[in-house]
């Protein structure tokens, strides 16, 4: 059953993809992003990702559709006209060697879920094994980032904290300061 | 019986998708927005009955106020057109 939901999710977030590089209503496109973003954090949860879905759409889902719909704002929506004489085939074969290549890098690693990965084998035996006792926390990727990682996760908490802090004094105490609004 | 209404979600999803991506104006988009996470907070209940990870009840709610409050921003920038709009601003501008 997993199975028949990945899939259908999946063709759902390729169709969501494909209108959003073929749109050109900005608005339109921030409707799609959100979507997008609540079809990748179902699939993590169906994964049992659950952490990795939070996140994805606290920051996706919400806080992005958000700062969009508040930069189209700012921006009044002005939309650049596309150049003239551009042409797509340089660009386009760019993309497509790039695109090989990363297509080939990727077939030396391990298949998806194989179970001797390199990755598989270092510390995650012992977190399987150990995590209900050593920490009594029914998920394994929630025991990982919340208590074995926990000073990790605590720096990242205070890093993107002190982010917020800097944009708020950098951008909110400007916006207020009635000065800017006149030379609009 | 889950596996029914997890597939009727995932159909009424996908006619969600297809108004937001048809959509003539700026509401039917909006409303196909919040349809669609409406259902993905169902999709992770459904999902949580039938596999049986009861924690996963917990994520749905918080992605039905994650929704609420994208919707509560985009229905005030659609009405307003900027989201600090006070009397204050609209005298100064």
């Amino acid at each position: 059953m997993d199975l028949y939901i990945n899939i259908i999710l999946l063709a759902l977030m390729a169709i969501t993809a494909l209108a959003i590089l073929r749109m050109t209503n900005i608005f339109a496109i921030v409707m799609l992003f959100g979507i997008f973003s609540f079809l990748s954090a179902v699939l993590f949860v169906v994964m049992d990702a659950v952490d990795v879905a939070f996140t994805e759409a606290a920051v996706g889902a919400g806080i992005s559709t958000v700062l969009m719909i508040a930069t189209m704002a700012l921006i009044k929506n002005q939309e650049e006209k596309r150049p003239l004489g551009h042409r797509p085939w340089l660009p386009l074969l760019v993309v497509f060697i790039t695109g090989a290549a990363l297509v080939y890098g990727t077939l030396d690693i391990p298949a998806f879920g194989d179970p001797n990965a390199p990755a598989q084998k270092h510390v995650a035996p012992y977190y399987l094994e150990k995590s209900i006792s050593d920490t009594g926390v029914p998920n394994v990727v929630t025991s990982v980032l919340a208590s074995y990682r926990g000073f990790d996760t605590l720096g990242e908490v205070v890093v993107v904290f002190t982010a917020g802090i800097a944009v708020l004094i950098l951008i909110g105490g400007r916006l207020t300061r009635p000065t800017k609004r006149r030379d609009k | 019986m889950f596996i029914a209404v997890c597939l009727a979600i995932l159909v009424t999803m996908s006619l969600a998708l297809a108004r937001a991506l048809m959509g003539p104006t700026v509401y039917d988009r909006i409303a196909a927005a919040n349809v669609f996470g409406t259902k993905t907070v169902l999709l992770i209940a459904v999902f949580a009955f039938l596999s049986g990870r009861m924690d996963l009840l917990d994520i749905a709610l918080v992605y039905a106020l994650i929704n609420f409050i994208s919707m509560v921003a985009v229905l005030r920038f659609v009405k307003y057109g900027e989201f600090h709009s006070s009397p204050d601003d609209d005298k100064v501008k």
